[in-house]
């Protein structure tokens, strides 16, 4: 469904060049989720926004649904994927009601049935048609996430880059929107892309992660690895101890994986 | 030093502790009379957004503005009656006898001025000492905090360092005037998982050298779980359950259980997560 091959994203030139993403290939299948999961600065939203066209700079090989994608991309690329920010606060206009944030996607692709689209992605989100005409203060953090979601999912999209999509959510809500996700997942037969940085919950919900660390993959793995407790790159199973919880005796052995150019 | 301990009465002492809001729309509790104690050891206050976990941290320095209005049976933190005591004595117990370490170091340090002279500042606040001196004990601190290069950080603006090393200084500013109490609201939520540890493990050296007391405010039960000695659970500003951090997985209360249940595991099957359940009797009875 979707293959990266040789990507680089460099920002800035001269002194203050940043190459954030270096070499990265990878391919998902259709149907799976695939998770990229790294510490801050590691690249995994850069992959992530050169994917889905918010960043045209980049290099490399993008195609998805077995075509190759421009910098630019055109009106129809939309209809196939959509994303899913990290901050709901963030992502929704704070003057514009639920119906009007739903209405924008339906509008721009011409959909002719605008009202009964927007009442049944309420409902598969899990609002009722009684949050359609409410503002986002008016809503919870995982309420405002559920919209965006539903916004993403409005076009009907094959494809969900998902942008660490609970990390700003309570962990009860974090359960809640997981499950959302992977029910929509069932029911539509979609293919995520996760970024996280929480390696536990690309272990709940991928089958196959990348492992990032300034700017390049230093493993690949299947999840029945990770759960195995078996990677084998140190810097995984570094990221690995750390998601088990505080342990005096091994954060002494905590290294910084520096790069070799 | 203090002599709390060899009276064998508590750092902290809190009763039927209660912050009320007076808004348009009604009187909201943001914590509803609660009551626990603090001695030289790490206490975490565990809950979600909303739960009142934060503004308990603020009523023990009393930092909670208008139009909040604190009210406890009895808030004394080493015999002092912290609710009847003047403000100029509050001033003596703020950053001296009690510190502590907010969420965010981006808005917690002051921008325009270099990050060494605010922890200089922090120790002459309390301390009548040349600033040579006073500029020493900072180099020292920064270097206590494990950051490799003191001098350069030293005259470093806010802006220059990551958010790890922001956290760092915090902690070093923190920790100058020698507290007995440090209260550490979300010191680690905005780092990454490696470096969370390692601000957690100086956090914790110091503590356990100085011999303080820390409370430890936070939203990650199983971090809390595997950092503090005891765990406070709360829920909609009630004390749901406390308990001993080790023995957490024996929890009672389904609120506790519920928070445990609805984390995702590293080895688990990936099926549906259970979602907490609310009781609303857990409004009305707390500990």
């Amino acid at each position: 469904m979707i293959a990266v091959r040789n990507l680089d994203v460099i920002f800035g030139s001269g002194a203050d060049r940043v190459h954030a993403v270096r070499d990265v290939s990878f391919t998902v299948a259709e149907g799976a989720t695939f998770g990229l999961v790294g510490e801050s600065g590691s690249g995994k939203s850069t992959v992530l926004r050169a994917l889905s066209g918010l960043n045209p700079d980049w290099s490399g090989e993008i195609s998805v649904a077995g075509e190759a994608q421009t910098p630019r991309r055109d009106k129809a690329f939309f209809k196939l994927s959509q994303m899913v920010f990290q901050d709901p606060y963030g992502s929704l206009h704070p003057r514009h009601t639920v119906d009007r944030v739903l209405m924008e996607p339906l509008s721009i692709h011409g959909f002719s049935d605008a009202d009964r689209r927007i009442e049944q992605v309420l409902r598969e989100v899990g609002l009722g048609p009684q949050f359609r005409f409410r503002y986002p203060h008016q809503l919870s953090g995982g309420q405002r996430q559920r919209v965006a979601i539903g916004r993403a999912l409005i076009l009907e999209p094959r494809v969900l880059l998902l942008d660490e999509p609970t990390s700003a959510l309570d962990v009860s809500v974090q359960a809640e929107v997981l499950n959302l996700l992977q029910r929509l997942k069932k029911e539509r037969g979609l293919t995520y892309i996760l970024v996280s940085h929480n390696l536990s919950v690309i272990a709940h919900m991928c089958d196959h992660l990348a492992v990032m660390n300034h700017g390049a993959v230093v493993e690949e793995l299947e999840v029945s690895q990770l759960k195995r407790h078996a990677p084998t790159h140190p810097y995984t199973r570094q990221l690995m101890t750390a998601s088990l919880g505080y342990d005096r005796a091994a954060i002494d052995s905590f290294q910084d994986f520096g790069i070799s150019e | 030093m203090n002599v709390a301990d060899t009276k064998g009465r508590p750092l902290l002492a809190v009763e039927d502790l209660r912050v009320d809001f007076p808004t348009r729309k009604g009187l909201v509790q943001a914590v509803r009379g609660i009551s626990f104690s603090l001695g030289r050891e790490k206490l975490g206050i565990v809950g979600e957004s909303g739960s009142g976990k934060s503004m308990t941290g603020r009523s023990i320095l009393r930092l909670v503005g208008a139009p909040g209005q604190v009210s406890a049976r009895r808030l004394e933190f080493d015999g002092i009656d912290i609710m009847s005591a003047s403000e100029a004595q509050m001033r003596d117990i703020r950053g001296e006898r009690i510190s502590m370490v907010m969420q965010d170091p981006k808005f917690s340090l002051n921008p325009v001025m270099r990050v060494g002279e605010q922890i200089a500042e922090a120790y002459r606040t309390h301390q009548k000492v040349p600033r040579e001196e006073a500029r020493r004990r900072a180099l020292d601190m920064l270097r206590a905090v494990r950051i490799r290069d003191p001098e350069r950080v030293y005259r470093a603006y806010p802006h220059e360092v990551s958010g790890g090393m922001g956290q760092r200084i915090m902690i070093a500013m923190m920790l100058i005037p020698d507290p007995d109490l440090l209260i550490a609201d979300e010191p680690t939520s905005a780092l990454d998982v490696t470096v969370q540890l390692q601000v957690l493990a100086i956090l914790d050296d110091l503590v356990t050298q100085r011999g303080m007391g820390l409370i430890f405010i936070s939203h990650d039960l199983s971090l809390v779980a595997s950092f503090c000695d005891r765990v406070i659970i709360m829920y909609a500003g009630r004390i749901m359950e406390i308990c001993d951090a080790k023995n957490l997985d024996a929890a009672q209360h389904p609120y506790t259980r519920g928070l445990l249940n609805c984390l995702p595991q590293i080895d688990g099957d990936g099926s549906d997560l259970p979602v907490l359940q609310r009781d609303d009797a857990w409004l009305e009875h707390g500990l």
